[in-house]
């Protein structure tokens, strides 16, 4: 159970892929979320906003999965989805090889105690008038469950296990630091042994101090308990230090999906390559490589009207005529390296015959500082380095 | 709150506001403020910013000193609540209330500010020194037009009818990077995404020029790939104009990316400052350890583990006697007879014009920094 994934990984990249996989803990399979858009008071449907479109992706028992992307891409829903917080508008959710899209409520309760989540709001996610003692002790309530030696040894037995001193039974989430409280919410995900813990930005509500702490705790309570993690996170610095394998999303999709490695060595989606680039480096040497970075024009389309083909087409430099028109699917291109594109990075070219590149037309032309307009024809514009 | 040890306390420190001047400058001796004033664009000179609050004096800003040219970008870094935002507004001359006790000297172009006219810091707010923050619906009104209120802002210090106002507008859009800016121009600030407006807010910053911008956490609640757009902006922007610019942020990677100048801060002081080279290659505190050592760096090779700072930040009703790191320091009980709990530690020189408040001699921190920290970076 406690496979240490993390040590295989760095055995070489090439590790994971050498036949032997193993049966997956979570299976999604073409999984989507559509939130439909009313108006007036008969509640007309008018469209959806297409959070979450179409996901597919193993998690292996052991492993943490790390889910990167923008605002608004669609993690958060996945996470909710995955965890049957969410009802799916389409796909499959398998949990140990067991169907779990469309369990009832009743029919889900076991399977919560597999199944836990950390939310990214520490303040938030904490009913202020239960004490902490309470606040762990729920799952317990929820599940009529007595753990041996009673609740309120196992709470604090918890408490303890997450760093916090036991005493504080009789606390306050408000008595608690952001950090504290993180670890607060960490307890009560445990307390019931989950197999699978996903995590929704467990970390970003946090100064960085603070952050390492609880970095460090998800580490040590994966090895202690052989937790499986999905880790869901906008910091891509923070990912690739907690990550065995990563999900890069844009608009509802994974566009890539490989070891962490190879991931942040050779990226092969175009906007894994242009997330990356953009990431401050707290090196002051490179002050001044912008030259290497990618600057991306516009902002991310809405996910009401996703554009056509692939859906980064109207800010990718790489666009040709056929990523307008066709969906690129998510192909594994080098072993254990899943991408979606046609003209992938780092990669031999998915469509060769297809060399007309489109002029990035954007809905909303896209902002870019003014004296940089002209340049590339008007595409996105890579700097030569100095 | 004793009034006496606040004083003491004042006195000493602005002895050594005085020390580190007189040993960056010797020219600049006796008159600390004016004699700087005229050589740097900003100089702040012991800077305290305390609130009366019904739990007691909250310390928000405890001494604080540093001097910016024009043309060169100072960092201001730290963890949540270590006072980075009320520095920034009491430059800015935007703590109003009767509950604020702000004392020192702001030294704008040769200009002090605390005992300033207020009409005086209202003209030169705008005109001299503009701020964009964190969140810019917060300087964006919700009911004029985002070309409405660029307007604004420059005939409030213009003598420009109504045409030239908007022709001047109209190019701060475009500048900025917003697309079509003569219709975006009619564009209330909801219709602009979160980036745009982030740009929107800058445009109204920068339409008179001014001379010193700081900004407050200006990216982080942006998107990596927008807060690289926006970073660039302010970089460009700076070449072109010349301004100071003091940049705000918890963000190491930021600061590391614009800043050629950082300040350290912790519980309302400034613990560490120097250039960016001499902080993030050679830190000589140990906060600013633990703030290096907790990062996961994109730049290095994979480490196993991060190295946290142990204990959470301190209470700035409270805060912890003698160096107020002292409750989460390793290294508490290498300087000799408590000390490190008795008394806060002056900023001292220890490289030229890299500053640390420690009590540690020069010597042993460099042991431990070459033997316990690099190692680990
Ligand atoms: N209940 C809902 N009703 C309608 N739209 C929703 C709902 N929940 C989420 N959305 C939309 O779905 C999309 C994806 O949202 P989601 O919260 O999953 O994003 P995210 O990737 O977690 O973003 P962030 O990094 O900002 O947390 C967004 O456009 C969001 O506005
Ligand atoms: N108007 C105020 N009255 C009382 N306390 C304040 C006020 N403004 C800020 N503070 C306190 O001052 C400290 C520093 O705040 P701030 O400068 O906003 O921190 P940050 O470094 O995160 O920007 C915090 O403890 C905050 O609660
Ligand atoms: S499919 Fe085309 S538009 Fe999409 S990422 Fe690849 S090259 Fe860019
Ligand atoms: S003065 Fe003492 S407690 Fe403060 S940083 Fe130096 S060694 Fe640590
Ligand atoms: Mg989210
Ligand atoms: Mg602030």
């Amino acid at each position: 159970m406690s496979e240490p994934t993390k040590q295989a990984t760095n055995a070489g990249p090439a590790a994971g892929a050498a036949g032997t996989e193993p049966e997956p803990l979570l299976r999604v399979t073409d999984l989507a979320k559509h939130f439909p858009i009313t108006k007036g008071i008969l509640k007309r449907r008018v469209g959806a906003v297409q959070a979450v479109d179409g996901l597919s992706f193993d998690v292996r028992p052991g492993e943490t999965l790390g889910v990167v992307g923008e605002s608004g891409c669609g993690k958060s829903t996945m996470g909710r989805l995955v965890t049957r917080l969410l009802e799916p508008t389409g796909g499959k959710v398998e949990f140990e090889g067991r169907d779990i899209t469309h369990l009832s409520a009743g029919r889900m309760r076991p399977m919560r105690r597999d199944v836990q989540m950390i939310f990214q709001d520490p303040f938030g996610s904490l009913n202020p008038r239960h004490t902490v003692g309470g606040i762990v002790a729920t799952p317990f309530r929820l599940q009529g469950v007595t753990p041996d030696g009673g609740v309120k040894k196992e709470v604090q037995r918890l408490l303890e296990l997450v760093g916090l001193n036991p005493e504080h039974y009789n606390r306050y989430p408000h008595e608690f630091s952001g950090g504290q409280r993180q670890r607060i919410g960490i307890a009560r995900a445990l307390a019931l042994k989950p197999k699978l813990v996903v995590a929704d930005e467990p970390v970003s509500a946090l100064d960085v101090s603070i952050q390492a702490q609880v970095v460090n705790l998800l580490d040590d309570l994966q090895d202690e308990l052989g937790l499986t993690y999905v880790i869901i996170a906008h910091d891509l610095s923070v990912i690739r230090h907690v990550s065995d394998r990563i999900a890069v999303m844009y608009l509802g999709k994974i566009v890539e999906l490989a070891d962490r490695d190879a991931l942040y060595s050779s990226p092969m989606h175009p906007y894994t390559k242009a997330l990356l680039s953009a990431v401050p480096v707290p090196d002051p040497k490179r002050r001044g490589a912008k030259s290497e970075r990618i600057l991306l024009k516009g902002d991310v389309p809405s996910p009401i009207s996703p554009p056509s083909g692939c859906r980064f087409h109207t800010r990718c430099w790489k666009a040709t005529d056929v990523c307008a028109t066709k969906e690129p699917p998510l192909l594994e291109i080098a072993p254990g390296h899943r991408t979606a594109c046609h003209h992938p990075e780092n990669a031999p070219d998915q469509q060769p015959q297809d060399t007309e590149k489109v002029l990035v037309t954007p809905g909303k032309p896209a902002p870019v500082p003014a004296q940089k307009k002209g340049g590339d024809e008007g595409t996105q514009e890579q700097k030569p380095a100095k | 709150m004793s009034d006496d040890t606040h004083k003491d306390a004042a006195t000493k420190d602005a002895s050594a506001a005085a020390k580190d001047t007189a040993a960056k400058d010797s020219a600049g001796k006796g008159a600390a403020g004016k004699a700087e004033g005229a050589r740097e664009f900003l100089s702040v000179r012991d800077l305290r910013i305390h609130f009366d609050t019904d739990d007691g004096l909250v310390k928000s800003v405890d001494g604080v000193s540093f001097d910016l040219k024009a043309g060169q970008t100072l960092g201001i870094v730290g963890e949540s609540g270590s006072g980075k935002s009320v520095t920034s507004l009491g430059i800015m001359g935007l703590h109003t209330s009767d509950r604020a006790r702000i004392s020192g000297e702001i030294w704008l172009d040769g200009e002090e500010l605390i005992g300033a006219d207020k009409q005086r810091v209202r003209e030169l707010r705008g005109q001299k020194m503009a701020m964009i923050f964190q969140d810019p619906l917060s300087a964006l009104h919700p009911y004029y037009t985002v070309g409405a209120q660029i307007v604004e802002a420059y005939r409030v210090h213009n003598k420009a009818d109504k045409k030239t106002a908007r022709k001047r507008a109209v190019e701060m859009l475009d500048r900025v990077g917003i697309p079509e800016p003569a219709r975006r121009f009619n564009d209330f600030p909801h219709q602009f995404s979160g980036g745009m407006r982030q740009r929107a807010m800058i445009a109204m910053a920068l339409v008179n020029n001014p001379q010193l911008l700081i900004a407050d956490e200006p990216t982080t609640a942006l998107d990596v790939t927008v807060q690289a757009q926006i970073l660039d902006l302010i970089r460009d922007l700076q070449k072109e104009f010349g301004s100071a610019v003091v940049m705000i942020t918890h963000d190491l990677g930021v600061v590391a990316e614009i800043a050629d100048r950082l300040l350290v801060m912790y519980a309302g002081r400034c613990i560490e400052r120097g250039t960016s080279e001499q902080v993030f290659e050679h830190p000589q505190h140990p906060y600013t350890w633990g703030l290096l050592g907790s990062m996961p760096r994109i730049d290095r090779e994979q480490t196993d583990r991060l190295v946290p700072v142990k204990g959470a930040p301190p209470s700035l009703i409270n805060v912890p006697s003698g160096c107020a790191f002292h409750p989460r320091c390793p290294y508490a009980d290498v300087p000799p007879d408590n000390v490190t709990r008795t008394e806060r530690p002056e900023l001292r020189e220890t490289t030229g014009g890299h500053f640390s408040a420690c009590h540690m001699t020069r010597e042993q921190r460099e042991k431990i920094w070459t033997e316990e920290i690099a190692p680990k970076l």
